[in-house]
Parts: C-alpha cells; sequence; structure tokens
C-alpha cells in the first residue's frame, strides 16, 4: 500500500464528521455509525486519495455518499419516510434553549438534501463551489437548496410553527 | 426545482456566508442600505447560521468513541449471528473465526469483496439448517423473488439450475455490509446444498468475470452483473460449482 492515509490525518477529521453527521441524523447513535461506515470506506478507498489534497473534502463526499446510500436503502421497507421519524435525542435536553429546541425541530423537518447543503456551508464554512463537489451537484443547486433551506428555517421560526405542507417534487 | 435563483438571492447568502470579494461586499452593502426587507432576512439567515453553530459545535469536544479508526471493526451484520455462526464456523475447523476476527491478515479470502465472505458465511450459518434453511420456500418463488427484489432494491431472479440437479429450496433475506442481500438456496437429491447471493453494492458497478475462492472445503464463485454482486457458495468441487454458476449466469444475465 502506497497510500499516504494515516490513522493520524483521519482522526484529526473525526471531530468534524461527527458534528456534520450528527446534523444529518439529530441521533447521536446513528450520527456515529455514518462516521464509522465513512472511515471503514476511507480505510478501504484509501489508495484514491492523493496525498496532499484535501482531505476533508473528499471524507465529506464518502460520507454523503454513505449517507445518501443509507437512506435509498432504507426506502423500502418504510412508509415515505420523515427524517422526523428518527428519535430527536437532543431535544429532549432540558437545558437547551427554547429557540434552540425550535431550530431543532425546524431541521428535522428539511429534506436530507437541503439539510446536507446547508450543513456545509454553515457547519464546515466551505465555499459553494466546494459543496457543489462534495455533493456532486452543480453550483446552482446548491444555491437553490441553500436558499430553500434557509427560508424554511425562517419562516418556521418567524412563527410557523405548524410543519408545513409537503411540497410536490 | 432548477430555477436558478435571482443573483441578489445568491449574493445575500454569499454576503451572510462571507463569500464575496471586497468590492461585491461593498456592493450589497449598499444595496441592503435602501432595502430593510432584505437587510431583515440577511440578518435572520445570520441568525440560523449561529444558532446551528450553537446547536452542534459542542460535537467538536465530545470525546470521540473508542474504536473508531479501526479499519475493519465492526460488521454490524456479525454480531447477532455471532453466536449461530460459531457452532457452523467451528464445522469448518474454525478457520471462519480466522476470517472475520483479523480480515486482512493472509486469509485467503481476506482480499475477496464483502459478497464473497457473506455468501460462504450465509453458507455455513443456514445450509446445515434442517427446519430453517429458507425463509420463504421455493413453492412460493413468485412471492419469494418480488419480496427480495424490493428489498434489495433491484430485480433478482432465481436461475433454475435443475438441469445440474439442484432446485430451489428458498430464499431469505440477509443483512450485509452493503444494506439487504438475497440469498437463493438449492437443493439435490442426495440432500447436498448450494447458495447464490445477491446484493446491490459498490463492487457489483462495474460488470466482472467469474472469480473464484476457496476456503477449508467452501468454494464460491463470484461475480458482478448490472449492479448486483453475485456469489454461489457451496462445499461441491469446483468443477461442478463453476457449472451451476455458469447455468445460473446464463439465467441472470438476461
Amino acid at each position: 500500500m502506497s497510500s499516504g492515509m494515516t490513522g493520524d490525518l483521519l482522526a484529526a477529521q473525526i471531530p468534524r464528521l461527527r458534528r456534520y453527521a450528527r446534523a444529518l441524523t439529530r441521533s447521536a447513535q446513528a450520527a456515529d455509525d455514518l462516521v464509522q461506515d465513512c472511515l471503514e470506506r476511507a480505510w478501504r478507498k484509501a489508495h484514491r486519495w492523493e496525498p496532499g489534497t484535501d482531505l476533508r473534502a473528499w471524507l465529506f463526499t464518502l460520507m454523503h455518499n454513505v449517507h445518501i446510500n443509507g437512506l435509498r436503502r432504507r426506502r423500502p421497507d418504510t412508509e415515505p419516510m420523515d427524517d422526523a421519524d428518527y428519535p430527536d435525542l437532543r431535544v429532549q435536553a432540558a437545558d437547551t434553549p427554547l429557540h434552540m429546541r425550535d431550530l431543532e425541530r425546524a431541521v428535522a423537518e428539511l429534506p436530507a438534501e437541503q439539510r446536507e447543503v446547508l450543513m456545509l456551508v454553515c457547519l464546515e464554512d466551505m465555499t459553494y463551489e466546494q459543496v457543489a463537489a462534495v455533493l456532486g451537484i452543480p453550483i446552482g443547486t446548491v444555491m437553490s437548496r441553500l436558499h430553500r433551506a434557509r427560508e424554511r428555517l425562517r419562516r418556521y421560526l418567524a412563527g410557523e410553527r405548524k410543519p408545513p405542507l409537503r411540497r410536490v417534487k | 426545482m432548477k430555477d436558478q435563483l435571482p443573483s441578489e438571492i445568491a449574493d445575500l447568502h454569499a454576503y451572510v456566508d462571507d463569500q464575496l470579494s471586497p468590492e461585491s461586499r461593498r456592493r450589497v452593502e449598499e444595496w441592503l442600505a435602501s432595502r430593510p426587507e432584505a437587510k431583515r432576512q440577511a440578518a435572520d439567515y445570520a441568525l440560523i447560521r449561529e444558532g446551528l453553530r450553537g446547536l452542534y459545535d459542542p460535537v467538536l469536544e465530545e470525546p470521540v468513541p473508542p474504536g473508531m479508526l479501526r479499519r475493519e471493526s465492526r460488521n454490524r451484520w456479525l454480531r447477532p449471528l455471532a453466536a449461530m455462526a460459531a457452532g457452523a464456523m467451528l464445522l469448518l475447523g474454525g478457520i471462519w473465526f480466522g476470517v472475520y476476527l483479523e480480515r486482512g491478515s493472509g486469509s485467503l479470502l481476506a482480499g475477496v469483496p464483502d459478497t464473497v465472505r457473506e455468501a460462504a458465511m450465509a453458507y455455513a450459518v443456514y445450509a446445515p439448517e434442517v427446519r430453517h434453511p429458507v425463509e420463504v420456500p421455493g413453492d412460493q418463488e413468485e412471492h419469494l423473488v418480488a419480496w427480495l427484489s424490493k428489498r434489495v432494491g433491484m430485480p433478482v431472479r432465481a436461475p433454475r439450475l435443475d438441469s445440474a440437479g439442484y432446485r430451489l429450496l428458498g430464499g431469505r433475506l440477509l443483512a450485509s455490509n452493503d444494506g439487504p442481500g438475497a440469498l437463493l438456496m438449492y437443493e439435490n437429491r442426495e440432500g447436498k446444498r448450494v447458495v447464490l447471493y445477491a446484493c446491490a453494492s459498490e463492487e457489483g458497478a462495474r460488470d466482472t468475470a467469474f472469480r473464484f475462492a476457496k476456503e477449508e472445503g467452501v468454494s464460491v464463485y463470484y461475480w458482478s452483473e448490472a449492479g448486483l454482486s453475485y456469489a454461489l457458495a457451496g462445499e461441491i468441487g469446483r468443477a461442478g460449482l463453476l457449472e451451476l454458476t455458469q447455468a445460473a449466469y446464463r439465467q441472470i444475465a438476461i
């Protein structure tokens, strides 16, 4: 194996991966499973990573694939699955301020594709170009997803507590 | 869906996310000065941004669970099966323990795709079953195939292997590393069994020729076709297994 991948390189990325995974799944257990799947895949594909290139982008791309595959696979055995079905463990924390709980609840209602874009931009501070590369979508799609995500959260926080009507795609 | 965002709106986001050049930033600030509604919008976006950081940044400080960096640590499907599998594995001379505790340590099977391990393991676990070798018996083939196809997410076929003396005993769903996998079991008149395993996996993404792997009497032919990875496993001679593999392949690759 001539790949330059090392445990230290990966370890340095774990906190970020966990933060992103937590935001995507909103369950600590599901998030860590996702991170672990991503890391296992990273080891398996270590030879494809070129040392010196952006490891974070590479890992987030892997995680995106793992996450999306997971969502796809889950489809057959559930009724049209709402992301809100995930146990929302953090919401129960009594010391979470009210508006945070609102925000988390609103995030839970975002479609997965919008949530990914929003989190890469807001948590990871990725440029729109980086987000487009990680998710494999055009930059215009990044912008429209970002916009829809933010508008949804904004409306929700502005007092529309009732979940918005499901948009027909 | 494909609507292009108006450039002022796109700039508004870029402004909040600090992704503008200094001159564009000045331009947007000027533009915002006379538009209180847009200004409020930007402020809300910034609040949401801060809120998300407040919500998820604490994860950065949480201790990382031990073992997260192990290379091939956790075969989630193996754990519940481990006890069951252990018995079958002992029958195979304990070799399987080596394979699944220390994947990558020189075992012949270490370098082969998950599909092969999963097929061989499924054979070891289910083929010796007397009463419950399958979940859905072969006489309900139509239902079996429809069910497995639905769960695997791709059309699964149950090839006829009668010409080689094997009939479909039935099948079951397996939890594989790559998600749901379909296991079909066949039996000949002497009670010899083989399993055909199929699952949608990365490895299945490109078509491959037949390959062969063998470990302690369990022979496995494996190949990929049209998005599915297949493996045919059994304790029969290589030639006999190849004959079955070719018969299966011809019918699957329509």
